[in-house]
């Protein structure tokens, strides 16, 4: 009688278990999947692009213009160059200061500052893009022109500083998230072989926490290269080739939002915006895909 | 011969409001190694930790008395603790290298003292490296990461970086506590051999290790110095009671 219960709850358990395996496994998958599909799809109907306009064209040619009067063209060169002319210029505002900042945060500021600090940093996170875009226009747009003396200042160092504005949350929360686990052994050995605080931080916690940092600015980059809107807004919007940071740019992804609401489906324009898409698609992965790999080897040559 | 190094005097620390040290007066000898010993929360490390004002990182420690080095009260506002520091190097309870090269561990102290001169560092590595008897094991992966060493092996890196920077006084917070018998032994050979040089204070829970090394003994408990000897009388005529019965492990 007993081992036959014992046989029934062993039985019960199996199935709970099974069911939960599958469960977890099923949500797994879904995940894979819905980026396949995704890739997919992307791939798909960017594909026809490749037939009908020259690879040569679409990757070493300077302008975008499908509606040309005399000769439709697709060269994605002056839009890529702007991409990362925007994206570069953000970086190079907001990994210094976002180091700088979650330095500061760890190291130099008394518990309460940062207990008031920190969240409010992260809710710089949360405001949304077309709100910086219309900052960019309305603030920064005055500004910028007025500094550099030109007409106006909707142009690619204006997309820089919004999307700065927007990576160094992420930035300074996980550059700080990364600081505060270097173990206090490491700070202890420094200070007492006579370094300064300002020496410990940039020799020893910084190296020690630069896998997390590479992260959290990669993460940063994701962020910057793919945002849309208020590069749309901010930048100006004009698809030459950008020769300075104060000229007007048109980055793929604000090419992308501006033309696809318009353009005639199946048309070689609409294949040719996919095309722009996966290409972008693939910058991203390979960023990923390499920021991976260094952070990999570090952490090997560190263990 | 034998020079007072450290002269304590009527030194005190708390914690906030919770006192850790207690009236302590001791005079430390140069080129001697003087042991600590106590039952754990007895002070033994926070009194270490004062000789290099280690302690300044804790928020709240307030001290009073003086603590003279070569008769320089370092317990002054205005002390340079980077200089103290340099002058005083330490070695901690759980050996702690950087996730650097061997040679980078070593060289640390040296780089951020601001020398730039490639063949004295290269020559100051080796050396520390020689003095803290490691270097046969590990000169030809200078530059293999420290992680690589054996435990014993990261504690002996732990002193040649501390040597390297040319201390005076070397402090020492249980610096075997954390390894097996023979490569405690190795530390404690070399320790002996480091007195020629440097005069070391070591913090110890182990009894035999201090009756081994030291050559003066502190016995401190609940924040307050028992007794002060020196190590062949404190293990075999302690004066006091309290004292014979820790040593000979009635309670601890």
């Amino acid at each position: 009688m007993k081992h036959a219960e014992a046989v029934k709850k062993y039985r019960a358990r199996k199935i709970e278990e099974r069911f939960f395996h599958s469960l977890f496994f099923i949500n797994g998958i879904l995940v894979i999947v819905v980026l396949a599909g995704i890739f997919a799809i992307l791939l798909k109907t960017a594909a026809p692009a490749f037939r009908e306009i020259d690879l040569r064209e679409f990757f070493f040619t300077v302008h975008w213009d499908p509606a040309g009067y005399e000769k439709e063209s697709y060269g994605i060169i002056a839009m890529l160059v702007s991409t990362f002319l925007v994206t570069l210029g953000a970086l190079a505002i907001a990994i210094p200061i976002g180091i700088g900042a979650a330095a500061y945060l760890c190291d130099v500021a008394g518990p309460r500052v940062r207990e008031i600090a920190k969240p409010l940093i992260e809710v710089l996170a949360a405001i949304p893009s077309v709100v910086l875009g219309f900052i960019g226009i309305v603030v920064v747009n005055p500004m910028l022109a007025k500094f550099f003396r030109q007409p106006n200042g909707l142009n690619a160092v204006n997309g820089s500083i919004l999307l700065a504005i927007m990576a160094l949350p992420t930035i300074i929360s996980i550059t700080e998230d990364a600081l505060v686990s270097v173990p206090r052994s490491f700070e202890q050995a420094s200070l007492a072989l006579g370094a300064t605080k300002w020496q410990t931080i940039i020799r020893v916690k910084i190296p020690a926490a630069l896998s997390g940092i590479i992260a959290a600015c990669m993460l940063g980059m994701g962020r910057a290269i793919g945002e849309t809107m208020t590069v749309l807004m901010a930048t100006g919007c004009a698809p030459a080739l950008p020769t300075s940071y104060l000229h007007a740019v048109r980055t793929m992804t604000a090419t992308i939002a501006i033309e696809l609401g318009e353009v005639p489906y199946y048309s070689t324009h609409y294949y040719g915006l996919f095309a722009i898409g996966l290409t972008l698609f693939i910058i991203t992965f390979m960023i990923n895909l390499v920021a991976d790999l260094v952070l990999h080897n570090f952490q090997k040559m560190q263990r | 011969m034998h020079d007072v190094k450290i002269k304590v005097s009527n030194f005190s620390l708390s914690y906030g409001d919770v006192p850790a040290i207690k009236n302590v007066t001791m005079s430390i000898k140069a080129n001697r190694i003087t042991g600590i010993i106590g039952p754990s929360g007895c002070g033994k490390s926070t009194f270490l930790r004062a000789l290099n004002r280690m302690n300044d990182l804790i928020l709240g420690v307030r001290t009073s008395g003086t603590i003279l080095i070569d008769s320089e009260d370092i317990l002054q506002k205005n002390v340079d603790v980077v200089h103290l520091r340099r002058r005083v190097g330490m070695v901690f309870q759980k050996s702690n290298p950087f996730p650097k090269t061997i040679f980078e561990n070593v060289a640390y102290g040296l780089r951020i003292g601001g020398i730039k001169d490639k063949a004295y560092i290269e020559q100051k590595v080796e050396k520390s490296l020689q003095a803290a008897a490691l270097w046969d094991e590990v000169k030809d992966r200078l530059h293999k990461s420290a992680f690589e060493l054996s435990g014993g092996q990261q504690q002996r890196l732990c002193i040649a970086r501390a040597l390297a920077v040319e201390p005076e006084i070397l402090l020492m917070d249980e610096p075997a506590s954390a390894l097996d018998p023979l490569a405690t032994l190795k530390i404690e050979e070399l320790i002996h051999e480091l007195k020629k040089k440097y005069t070391i204070v070591i913090v110890t829970h182990n009894m035999q290790q201090a009756a081994r090394i030291s050559d003066f003994t502190a016995f401190f408990m609940l924040g307050e110095l028992i007794e002060y000897d020196v190590a062949n009388i404190m293990f075999t005529k302690p004066r006091k009671k309290i004292t014979e019965d820790y040593i000979t492990g009635r309670f601890g």
